[in-house]
C-alpha cells in the first residue's frame, strides 16, 4: 500500500533518508578530532589548533566519550527504526505497524475492558435496565455525550430535532424501535409539492393541515384542501393525517410540530419538502452502530425509553 | 556596567600536524571516605530524605494510601487533601515556592541543594557507601580494578552489583508506588501480574537509579544536569562558596610537623591531596571556584582533619564568599553581607507566595461547579407564557464523603429549576453532570439575555456553597 502519487517520491524518500543517516555518521567521525592541531605540550593551554587575528584560540574541552557513543546510538535506533516500522519511503516495516492498525487495536483494547460492564445489562430487558439506578446513570452520561448536541441535555429536543420526553414518536417509541432508530439512524423524508399544488393549492393544504389540530384557520381554504390532501399526502400521513411510524411521518393531528406549528413553517414544509438535499443539510439522524456498539446502545435506549415512561421506568 | 575583562594571551603551541581529540574517554573517580561536620550533615540529609520517600507510600489515612496520585482516575490524595486536575494550580505554587527557595539557597551559601539533598547527590552517596563496604576504600578500589580478573574479583563485584540492584529495584517499587496503590503493586510483583505501565516504570526508574548513582555519578551534573549550569548565575562575590585559602596555603609543600611553615618560607598547605582525593567530581578546589564543584564540602571536611593532625588552624578550605576571602575577612563580615537586595527580595517573594498558597489550601472549597448553557435550543416555550433554558451542570464533589446539594437559581423575577430531584446526592470524590433546566415567566423581564445565577449548596454544610454566573434568554 503507497500513500504516494507516483514512484518517484519513494525513491526520493529513500535517497534522503540515506543520505542523511551516512552524513551524520560521517559527521561524527570527522568532527571527533581536530586535525591540524599541535599535540598537547606541557605548559601550553590544549587548544583545538584554529588561531584567528593570529593569536584567538580556541581551547579544547573534550566531551567524554559516551557523549558521542550516544549520537551513534541516535544512528543505531534509526536504522533499526526504519527496519521495523514504515518511514524507508514505500517499506511498510517488519512489524507492519499501521496508525489505522493501532487505532483498532486500542478499540477493541477498550472494548473488552468495558464489556464486561455492558454485559450484564445486555442480558436484560430494555424495560428492566431502564428501571435500574445505575444503568440510568451510565445511560445519562452517554446521553449527555453522544446525544444531547441535537436533542438537548434534557432531551427536549429543539427545532428539527424531535423531544425524547413525551409520549409522541416518529417511529415508535417501543425499546426495540428505539434500538433500531439508534443503531441505523434515520432520514425523514418529505417530498416537495410546491411545484404539483400551485401557490393555492399548497395555501388551501396547509389550512387543512391547520385544521386538523385545531389551529387556527381559514374554513373555506381547509375545504379545498381536503382533497388535496387525500391526493397528495395521505399516503405517507394516512388519510386522518394521523401518521405513519413506518416512514416517519409525523402524526399532524397533536400539538407536537417538529418544525414549528406556524402557517409559514408548515408552508414551507409543503412547498419545498424536508431532508431532500444534502448539500443544504439534512437533519438526519446518525446511525450509531460503528461509533457505540451493541452495549451502549442498549443503555442509551433504555434511558431513553425512560425519559417517556418515568412511571414504569421507577421514577 | 564597567568593568574590563581583561584579555589575556594564552601561549599557544605552533600549529602543526598533528591530531587532538575532541572528545575523551571518562577518568573514573575514587572518592575517599571522609568524615566530618558536613558528612554528618550530608549522612543525616539522606536519610532524612530518604525516610520519606521510602516510608511515605506505606502511611494510611482515611482507609486509603496516604499519598497516592492516582492518575487513571486524575485524583491525588496527599494525607487529608484530595487534587483533581483543576488544581492545578497547587502545583505550580508549589513549583514556584521550590524554585524561589533553591535561588534563596544558592545565593545565600551556592550550590547545597546539590551538595545535600539532590537525588543524584543522595543516591550517590548511599551506593558509595554500599561501595566502600564491599570493595574497600579508595585505594582498595583502585587496586581491584587494575587487577586481573580473579575469581575474588568476580565475586566482590558481583555483590556489590547485586546489592546495587535490590536497592534500585526497591527504590522503582516505591517509585511506582505513589502512583498505584503499594500494597496491592506488591501483591502483583509478587505473583508476576504487574500491569505493562507499571513493570515498564519500575524497571526504568530502577535503572536510571543503577545507572546514574553506580555509573554516571558527577558525568550527571558535570554534562546532563542544567540546574547545575544554571545555579551559577544565581551567585554573586557575597556567595558563600567552597574556597581555599590562597594567602594562607600558598605556597604548598610538603614538611614535618616539627617545622613551622613560616620560617620555612611556606603556606599552610602540605600539599597532602586529601582534598582532590574526597572529591566526588575530581577537581583540585585548590584552582578556584570551578563549575564541577558541586558544593558538598567533602574536601572542608578532608583539609580540617588534616589541618588537625598538623595542629594548624582548621578553615583552609572553607565556606567563603569572595569577598570575605579577597578581603581576607571572617564570619562577622559574611554575616553583614548575607542580607543584600536579592535575598531579601527572594525571602519576600518567598514569603508572599508561601502566605497565599497555605491561605488558598486553608479556604479550599470542595465543591466545584461548571454551568455550561445548551447551545442546541436557546430557549423553549414549556408552556403558554413559560419560557425554559436547558443547561448542564458539573458538579464535582471533591471531598471525601458523600453529599447532597441543592441548586437554585437566581436573576429573574419567578426563576425557577425543574428537571432536577433535589437533593442531588454525590458520592465521595465525585462528578455528576446534571441535565437542568430553569424556567422563568415570558413577561418576567424584556426579551433578550439576562444574567443570572446558579447557586449550589450543601445541604449539611452552608459554606460548602458555588455560585456560578451564566445567562437567561427570553425569546422575542
Amino acid at each position: 500500500m503507497s500513500d504516494f502519487t507516483s514512484g518517484f517520491w519513494n525513491i526520493y524518500v529513500i535517497v534522503l533518508t540515506v543520505v542523511s543517516l551516512v552524513g551524520c555518521a560521517w559527521l561524527l567521525v570527522a568532527m571527533s578530532k581536530a586535525r591540524g592541531a599541535a599535540p598537547p605540550v606541557k605548559g601550553t593551554k590544549d587548544t583545538t589548533g584554529h588561531v584567528w587575528d593570529g593569536d584567538l584560540a580556541e581551547y579544547n574541552n573534550p566531551l567524554p566519550k559516551w557523549w558521542l557513543n550516544l549520537f551513534w546510538i541516535t544512528i543505531v535506533f534509526a536504522v533499526v527504526y526504519l527496519v521495523l516500522y514504515p518511514g524507508f519511503g514505500n517499506f511498510p516495516g517488519v512489524l507492519g505497524w499501521s496508525s489505522s492498525g493501532a487505532y483498532v487495536a486500542e478499540r477493541k483494547g477498550v472494548d473488552t475492558t468495558v464489556e464486561p460492564l455492558f454485559a450484564k445489562y445486555r442480558a436484560m430487558d430494555i424495560k428492566q435496565v431502564a428501571a435500574d439506578p445505575e444503568a440510568r446513570a451510565m445511560g445519562e452520561r452517554l446521553f449527555l455525550n453522544y446525544c444531547a448536541q441535537c436533542h438537548g441535555s434534557s432531551a427536549l429536543g429543539a427545532r428539527g430535532f424531535p423531544n425524547l420526553t413525551d409520549k409522541d414518536w416518529l417511529y415508535g417509541g417501543e425499546p426495540e424501535t428505539i434500538v433500531t432508530t439508534v443503531t441505523n439512524g434515520r432520514l425523514g423524508v418529505m417530498p416537495a409539492l410546491g411545484a404539483g399544488l400551485g401557490p393555492d393549492g399548497v395555501k388551501n393544504v396547509v389550512a387543512y393541515v391547520r385544521s386538523l389540530s385545531n389551529l387556527p384557520h381559514d374554513k373555506l381554504s381547509a375545504q379545498l384542501g381536503k382533497p388535496l390532501f387525500a391526493q397528495n399526502c395521505a399516503a405517507c400521513h394516512g388519510a386522518e393525517g394521523k401518521g405513519n411510524p413506518a416512514v416517519g411521518a409525523p402524526n399532524l393531528t397533536d400539538e407536537v410540530w417538529l418544525y414549528g406549528s406556524s402557517e409559514a413553517a408548515i408552508t414551507e414544509g409543503v412547498m419545498r419538502g424536508r431532508n431532500l438535499n444534502a448539500s443544504e443539510g439534512t437533519l438526519a439522524m446518525p446511525a450509531f452502530k460503528d461509533i457505540l456498539g451493541e452495549g451502549k446502545i442498549h443503555l442509551l435506549a433504555a434511558y431513553v425509553w425512560g425519559l417517556s415512561n418515568r412511571s414504569a421506568a421507577g421514577k | 556596567m564597567n568593568k574590563v575583562i581583561r584579555i589575556e594571551p594564552v601561549p599557544v603551541a605552533a600549529a602543526g600536524q598533528g591530531e587532538v581529540e575532541l572528545y575523551e574517554i571518562r577518568r573514573k573517580i575514587y572518592p575517599r571516605a571522609v568524615h566530618g561536620v558536613f558528612a554528618r550533615w550530608r549522612v543525616a540529609l539522606v536519610i532524612f530524605t530518604q525516610v520519606i520517600f521510602y516510608g511515605l507510600p506505606w502511611l494510611s489515612w482515611n482507609g486509603r494510601q496516604a499519598v497516592l496520585f492516582d492518575l487513571g482516575t486524575r485524583k491525588f490524595y496527599i494525607f487529608g487533601l484530595v487534587f483533581w486536575p483543576q488544581d492545578v494550580i497547587y502545583l505550580t505554587l508549589l513549583l514556584i515556592l521550590s524554585a524561589l527557595a533553591l535561588f534563596l539557597f544558592t545565593a545565600v551559601a551556592g550550590r547545597l541543594w546539590c551538595g545535600y539533598a539532590c537525588p543524584q547527590t543522595v543516591y550517590t552517596e548511599i551506593f558509595l557507601w554500599i561501595e566502600r563496604k564491599i570493595e574497600g576504600d579508595r585505594l582498595a578500589r583502585i587496586r581491584m580494578d587494575a587487577a586481573p580478573m580473579s575469581l575474588e574479583k568476580v565475586v566482590v563485584k558481583g555483590l556489590k552489583h547485586t546489592v546495587w540492584l535490590t536497592i534500585a529495584v526497591w527504590t522503582g517499587y516505591t517509585f511506582v508506588g505513589y502512583f498505584t496503590p503499594i500494597q496491592d503493586l506488591g501483591v502483583r510483583a509478587i505473583t508476576w501480574n504487574l500491569g505493562g505501565w507499571e513493570a515498564f516504570w519500575l524497571l526504568f526508574y530502577a535503572f536510571a537509579t543503577y545507572g546514574n548513582a553506580g555509573w554516571m555519578r558527577e558525568q550527571v551534573c558535570k554534562y546532563m544536569c542544567p540546574y547545575a549550569r544554571f545555579q551559577s548565575v544565581m551567585f554573586d562575590k557575597d556567595t558563600l562558596v567552597i574556597a581555599y585559602d590562597t594567602k594562607r596555603g600558598e605556597p604548598r609543600g610538603s614538611r614535618s610537623r616539627k617545622v613551622v611553615p613560616r620560617e620555612a618560607g611556606l603556606g599552610d598547605c602540605i600539599d597532602c591531596q586529601i582534598c582532590v582525593q574526597v572529591c566526588p567530581t575530581g577537581i583540585d578546589i585548590r584552582k578556584g571556584l570551578q563549575y564541577e564543584c558541586i558544593g558538598c564540602a567533602a574536601c572542608i571536611d578532608g583539609c580540617d582533619q588534616v589541618m588537625d593532625k598538623m595542629g594548624y588552624p582548621r578553615g583552609l578550605i572553607r565556606y567563603a564568599s569572595q569577598n570575605a576571602m579577597a578581603a581576607g575577612a571572617g564570619l562577622a563580615f559574611e554575616w553583614r553581607h548575607l542580607l543584600r537586595f536579592r535575598t531579601v527580595l527572594y525571602t519576600t517573594l518567598l514569603a508572599v507566595v508561601a502566605t497565599g498558597a497555605i491561605v488558598g489550601l486553608a479556604l479550599k472549597n470542595p465543591l466545584k461547579v461548571d454551568v455550561i448553557r445548551d447551545r442546541g435550543a436557546l430557549a423553549r416555550e414549556a408552556a403558554p407564557g413559560v419560557i425554559e433554558n436547558s443547561y448542564r451542570l458539573h458538579v464535582m464533589n471533591t471531598d471525601e464523603r458523600a453529599r447532597s446539594f441543592r441548586i437554585d437559581a437566581t436573576g429573574l423575577p419567578g426563576l425557577e429549576v425543574v428537571g432536577v430531584e433535589q437533593p442531588v446526592a454525590l458520592e465521595a470524590a465525585g462528578a455528576r453532570l446534571l441535565p437542568l433546566r430553569l424556567r422563568a415567566p415570558a413577561d418576567s423581564a424584556a426579551p433578550g439575555p439576562h444574567a443570572i445565577e446558579i447557586a449550589v449548596r450543601a445541604a449539611d454544610d452552608p459554606k460548602v456553597a458555588r455560585r456560578e454566573k451564566s445567562t437567561f434568554i427570553l425569546p422575542r
